[in-house]
């Protein structure tokens, strides 16, 4: 099946003399969820940039559906739904105007156009401000008017650069389960996310990228396999003035009734579990330390030998 | 490379100039008033109260000879405005990004631009020319030749607005062009005085001047009198309109100010 998106030695210098992108290969397969990771000014946004052609490559081949987007680019665009980072609307136009006037742009007529914009509005539950100016929305709304103006026209790539940032995390989740609905109707997704547990919630693929460089670029499983170690905190029945000894496994008391434990992959819980209550030690309840994935993505930005 | 339909370019380019009519609609007390009570106050002050003392001008009253230039003045500022400040406020925003990842061509946005520049244009000049009703009779020698320069300087104006847009930088950038450019061509370009008034020199310098030529071609298709001849005047406006065209979107297509 050709790929909604394949990306061939892309390198992008900006006038400054700033290299963005060194060199970035990327196949994104039609239908797929993917994330593209990374820190600030690794290049992620360089990417999406050079994608909706606001930011012009350096050299290098991007296609969208086996469609060159220099030789293709009205039909290219066609396919495309952008989703910018930062607000970028007429915060005085009104917010049916918003998505409406987008839909001109890719040709709807108006009728459709405003049927479609009423769709995505309600679906995105913001019909109820369909009249109101756009500054009047919150910011959570300002984000998901986004979404429904890069819907309008129905692309069969969207791209999503941060979108939900700064967004709480009730509305963040209800965002979350919209796109994951507009992914299994067939829409392709890339997203770039500071969120690691959106990644990991929503995506199937994944790539990271640091200083320009794609670091790694598999399945979301299998990037998780390659976590050597995990940490667990565990809520003691009873505070321990110092941490227990147990044989093979890191611990740290981080409060007198918290202990941290550190399990290798190839280790298992009970086997601390037992050892904890051949100590006398009881465990009330347990938590994973923190998300997976970020544990994860540090490793591969900070040692990228260590993981590969 | 492939072309969108045309009934797709069609619809982007009325969806760009209704959202630009939309937009000096919506603003109203700030692009229909003030042009309204300047052209007011030019009317009576040039017109009446010094007019009257001046006589006559080019073989018509001094107000009948400085009502076309007062029309044709609001027309070209305003189309000027309304392109220079829609534009640059959408980059500043970054709302024409909506706009640049859209499959519109780059000759689609520049004419929708530019023609929500004459329409706005368009109603001042309809509003100023009902407004002379009141200090002056309309006299009409050929309507032809009257539309046509209007429309023509007022797209005209709209692509110079487009350029000066692309390259502003900062809110500044949008004032500098129309004080320090636009209001001396204005003042020089035979608005208010006939150029035969003016030393050798000075009426040399005026043959350079666009305005110029919009002001007399505009003055003979309503009074039957100018200080050009009018075919030559057309062939001006014309060869300002395409040079304006081309340098604008080849600005476009270079993406300059809006491309990284």
């Amino acid at each position: 099946m050709t790929p909604a998106i394949s990306i061939k030695d892309l390198y992008k210098t900006y006038d400054n003399g700033f290299e963005a992108l060194k060199g970035i290969s990327l196949d994104v397969a039609e239908g797929d969820f993917f994330a593209l990771l990374g820190a600030n000014g690794a290049g992620k946004s360089t990417t999406i940039g050079v994608l909706s052609t606001l930011v012009r490559k350096t050299s290098g081949s991007v296609q969208v559906f086996g469609k060159n987007v220099d030789t293709n680019s009205y039909e290219t665009k066609l396919d495309l739904g952008v989703v910018p980072q930062e607000v970028n609307f007429n915060h005085f136009e009104k917010v049916f105007d918003i998505v409406v006037t987008q839909g001109g742009y890719y040709g709807l007529p108006v009728k459709l156009a405003k049927e479609r914009a009423e769709k995505y509005l309600r679906q995105l539950g913001l019909w109820d401000k369909h009249d109101q100016q756009a500054r009047n929305l919150s910011g959570g709304m300002k984000r998901r008017l986004l979404i429904a103006r890069a819907l309008v026209h129905e692309p069969r790539l969207l791209l999503l650069d941060e979108p939900t940032a700064g967004v709480d995390i009730e509305l963040r989740r209800s965002t979350w389960e919209f796109l994951q609905e507009i992914n299994r109707g067939g829409t392709t997704i890339i997203l770039t996310t500071h969120y690691l547990e959106e990644a990991e919630t929503l995506c199937r693929n994944i790539a990271m990228i640091d200083a320009g460089v794609i670091v790694e670029n598999t399945s979301m499983k299998s990037l998780l396999r390659k976590l050597h170690q995990e940490y667990f905190l565990l809520d003691l029945r009873e505070e321990l003035s110092e941490a227990p000894v147990l044989d093979g496994y890191n611990c740290e008391l981080k409060d007198p009734a918290i202990l941290e434990v550190a399990l290798e992959s190839n280790q298992d819980l009970n086997d601390v579990f037992a050892k904890l209550q051949a100590l006398n030690i009881q465990v009330k309840s347990m938590r994973n330390k923190s998300n997976r994935l970020e544990q994860l993505f540090v490793s591969l930005l900070q040692k990228p030998e260590q993981v590969a | 490379m492939h072309s969108l339909p045309l009934n797709y370019k069609l619809t982007a380019f009325k969806t760009i100039v209704w959202k630009e009519v939309r937009r000096f609609l919506r603003i109203w007390v700030q692009t229909l008033v003030p042009p309204v009570i300047t052209i007011s106050l030019y009317f009576v002050i040039f017109g009446n109260l010094i007019g009257s003392r001046i006589g006559e001008m080019g073989g018509v009253s001094y107000m009948q000879f400085v009502v076309p230039g007062l029309i044709m003045m609001s027309i070209v500022t305003n189309s000027y405005a309304n392109v220079v400040s829609s534009f640059f406020s959408q980059k500043y925003q970054r709302s024409i990004e909506e706009l640049l990842v859209s499959p519109v061509p780059n000759y689609v946005i520049l004419a929708g631009f530019v023609i929500g520049g004459v329409s706005r244009g368009l109603a001042i000049g309809v509003i100023a020319t009902i407004m002379s009703l009141f200090f002056s009779g309309l006299h009409m020698h050929n309507i032809v030749i009257t539309l046509l320069v209007v429309l023509m300087s007022s797209i005209v104006f709209s692509l110079g607005g487009f350029i000066n847009a692309i390259y502003a930088n900062k809110f500044d950038d949008i004032t500098i062009i129309p004080t320090f450019v636009l209001t001396p061509l204005i003042y020089l370009g035979g608005v208010f005085y006939s150029v035969d008034l003016l030393p050798d020199f000075w009426r040399l310098i005026s043959q350079i001047n666009p305005i110029f030529y919009m002001v007399n071609a505009f003055r003979y298709g309503i009074l039957g009198v100018s200080d050009v001849n009018v075919v030559f005047a057309f062939m001006m406006l014309v060869l300002f309109t395409v040079t304006l065209f081309v340098f604008a979107l080849f600005l476009l297509r270079r993406g300059k100010g809006l491309r990284h």
